[in-house]
């Protein structure tokens, strides 16, 4: 009997010190957080990244697999600002897991760290896909990136505790070779300030902010609206009186609209991969800056 | 089985009795030690986080503090306002515009008792169609609720649905209460804006009227896997149709489901499930003409029961920049009613036992080639069964006497195409060749426009 209760008792411990060994799992909106989430946990993190860079992530399906990844998460990483609002709320509440709820420790918005640019003052659907907290495509500025990592560093260990001291460890680690590697994009970056270019979306924003390029003009007239053919044709005549030196796509874009553009204003599209895994070169976050410069140099030659 | 109780049997009361005597009372009061010790040693290591954290924090301030060469413009405020805990509002505004070669007011399913709800392909011409009103927010850390009003064109107010659902209970349990659609099948839940058709497969019509909802309690388990395994239950007043209400306490009808789901590559996600429904129901009462021409109202006492199979395949190619997607989804039901019909209740009050065993199933594929544009295709039928009905056996009555019993297997198809300018709004043209009636095939064209304005909703799979 003796046995017995020494043995119920070993069980219980075992249970309660089990996840102290075992990585946390890690439910990843973007291949960015994923990759951000490998870098700042290791080995102690299991990541299941929920999208593929080469969809848009606002319009994703709740798929089964996701809410069963939402059940057993003991994080989730989103990006905020309402760019997952079409599919995440359905995860959360079908997970059945108050692990992750908006709240809990176990929910971590990327943008609760970061100060969003194209803050509306005023929002209406007439304006087309705004988002009344600002622009969430913030990927693609590498201070937002140093700025995300560190409170996700706190969140991490907040969420594991035993590996507390490996995710501050880890963490000033990553902070270290990014500030590094920073220090290297700001300077490939200096030769193409004020660089003229046209976007598509404004998801790249903060790509162009950070660099200081001068976005000219968008191919959507409003976020998320295709552009009319009459809409084109107005872009083309008041570009051909200020030509831009390049046309930036996005890989998950449709090529269509800046090819056709390309041709008439006589600008070369240069292919950006958006998102760690966009292009074969971009494997993670640093690559994903080194050939978004090295793209953007090769074009601005 | 019986070897297993009787081993387990004596160690469970052997555990419970023990802890009286003096030789295990010291091992719990090692074991006390023990969990004294651990519980000091969690202690001591949340207070070490919590410096660890500040100590963090305050470099994180330090650090943003530190100049950068081109700092991101300062936050902007956020919204400190009473009005910040209102629920979200959503408004849904849907209208069609109907072209009927047969008449809508004598529409019903050749073979099938009335179901009572919303059968049929509406009226004809102009239409507004219900509008909807959703609330929806946390309650509190521990509940969420919503509420969905329906706004009939004719200005009558219905409550569609009103649940609170838990958000914090363990182990992937969480429990509706309230009014909802049940979660058997796959359309039931989902709310007809989000339709990738005007209106509902037959098999929805006929044997619940379009939806099922009712006043109830719904428990689901969803199974700690990374393959999706859900299983549910449902029980409530039982007083919608199959059911009646019958003044009972207690449960009244239950449904039990179970919903298995993954992916099969980057980009094909599936769901499929099996699901079980016993309702009750007591002088069911439905309007039929007799073999003579004369108006009787017949109705049914006994037992209900469905089972439902479905599934659902959704292809979005997740290496392509186009767009694409093709959605196949098919479901099958098959009710089993078992008891006594009564007929004429007003006259002749004859009755007799009854049972019918009655199926009905769709396949629907619908393609989104073009980001805004989708084209759908969709098969229905239904088959009413060979019924037994105990009042023609005995030669009491005729088959006749029961015209809407008589054996009929109505099937439709539809072709649908719908334009979304955005996320917002949809316009639809669908056209059918309906042959739900004995009579001939009524060609239907339907043209409808659904709008969303207010808070963003979120879709289901």
């Amino acid at each position: 009997m003796n046995a017995f209760i020494r043995g119920l008792g070993l069980a219980c411990a075992l249970i309660v010190a089990l996840p102290a060994n075992a990585a946390i799992k890690v439910l990843a909106t973007t291949s960015d957080w994923g990759s951000l989430v490998t870098e700042l946990g290791g080995d102690k993190v299991n990541v299941y990244t929920a999208t593929n860079p080469l969809q848009d992530v606002h319009r994703v399906d709740a798929k089964p697999s996701l809410v069963a990844r939402a059940r057993t998460a003991d994080l989730i990483v989103a990006t905020g600002a309402e760019l997952e609002i079409g599919w995440l709320p359905v995860l959360l509440q079908e997970s059945g897991n108050p692990r992750v709820q908006p709240g809990a420790p176990g929910y971590f918005e990327v943008t609760s760290a970061l100060r969003l640019l194209d803050v509306p003052t005023t929002v209406d659907r007439s304006m087309g896909d705004v988002h009344a907290l600002g622009n969430p495509h913030v990927q693609l500025d590498p201070r937002n990136i140093a700025a995300a990592a560190k409170a996700l560093s706190v969140r991490l260990a907040q969420v594991d505790p035993p590996n507390a001291a490996f995710y501050q460890q880890r963490g000033a680690d990553f902070q270290a070779r990014w500030q590094q590697a920073m220090a290297r994009w700001t300077a490939q970056a200096a030769t193409l300030k004020e660089v003229p270019v046209v976007v598509i979306h404004r998801d790249q924003t903060y790509l162009v902010h950070w660099i200081g390029m001068k976005e000219l003009a968008a191919i959507e007239p409003k976020p998320g609206v295709p552009p009319s053919a009459g809409y084109l044709a107005g872009l083309v005549a008041k570009l051909g009186t200020s030509p831009p030196r390049m046309i930036l796509r996005n890989a998950y874009n449709d090529p269509k609209a800046s090819d056709w553009l390309a041709e008439r204003v006589k600008a070369p599209v240069v292919l950006l991969p958006f998102s760690v895994g966009g292009t074969p070169e971009a494997k993670d976050l640093f690559g994903l800056f080194d050939d978004t410069l090295r793209r953007l140099q090769a074009a601005a030659k | 089985m019986g070897h297993v109780s009787r081993i387990i049997g004596p160690v469970a009361v052997a555990a419970l009795v023990t802890p009286v005597t003096g030789q295990t009372a010291d091992d719990v009061d090692a074991l006390r030690a023990e969990i004294a010790a651990l519980k000091a040693e969690y202690a001591q290591r949340v207070t070490a986080l919590e410096t660890r954290i500040d100590q963090l924090e305050t470099t994180a301030t330090v650090a943003a503090a530190a100049p950068v060469e081109s700092p991101p413009p300062a936050p902007s405020a956020p919204a400190r306002k009473s009005s910040a805990f209102n629920p979200s509002i959503s408004v849904i505004l849907a209208g069609n515009y109907a072209d009927l070669s047969q008449d809508p007011g004598d529409f019903n399913f050749a073979g099938f008792m009335p179901s009572g709800g919303e059968i049929g392909p509406g009226d004809r011409s102009f239409n507004l169609g219900e509008s909807e009103v959703t609330f929806a927010a946390s309650v509190d850390p521990y509940f969420t609720a919503a509420l969905t009003l329906a706004l009939s064109p004719e200005g009558e107010l219905g409550v569609e649905e009103a649940f609170a659902r838990t958000t914090s209970l363990p182990a992937g349990l969480s429990v509706k209460g309230g009014r909802f659609f049940s979660g058997f099948g796959y359309l039931n839940e989902i709310h007809a804006h989000a339709w990738d058709f005007v209106d509902q497969p037959l098999v929805y019509q006929a044997f619940y009227g379009g939806q099922f909802g009712q006043d109830g309690v719904q428990v689901k388990w969803l199974a700690p896997t990374d393959l999706f395994l859900e299983f549910g239950a449902e029980t409530g007043n039982g007083g919608e149709f199959p059911g009646t209400r019958l003044g009972r306490n207690g449960l009244n009808g239950a449904t039990l489901f179970t919903h298995v789901g993954g992916d099969l590559g980057d980009s094909i996600g599936w769901r499929a499930g099996v699901s079980w429904m016993d309702m009750d129901a007591e002088d069911r009462a439905y309007e039929d003409v007799d073999s003579l021409g004369n108006a009787v109202v017949n109705s049914f006492t006994g037992s209900s029961e469905t089972w439902v199979v479905d599934a659902t395949f959704k292809w979005t190619p997740a290496s392509s920049t186009r767009r694409q997607a093709f959605k196949l989804q098919a479901e099958f039901m098959r009710r089993t009613e078992d008891g006594s019909l009564a007929y004429d209740i007003e006259g002749a009050g004859l009755s007799d036992a009854y049972r019918s065993e009655q199926d009905g199933w769709y396949v629907q594929g619908v393609y989104q080639f073009n980001p805004r544009w989708r084209f759908g295709l969709r098969y229905d039928e239904l088959d009413a069964g060979s019924t037994r009905i105990g009042l023609v056996q005995s030669g009491d009555l005729l088959a006749s006497d029961f015209p809407l019993l008589l054996p009929a297997s109505p099937s439709r198809i539809t072709t649908m195409i719908d334009f979304s300018p955005s996320e917002f709004s949809r316009l639809r043209a669908q056209y059918a060749w309906d042959d739900s009636r004995d009579a001939e095939t009524d060609r239907q064209l339907l043209l409808q426009y659904i709008y969303a304005i207010g808070a963003h909703g979120a879709h289901k799979f």
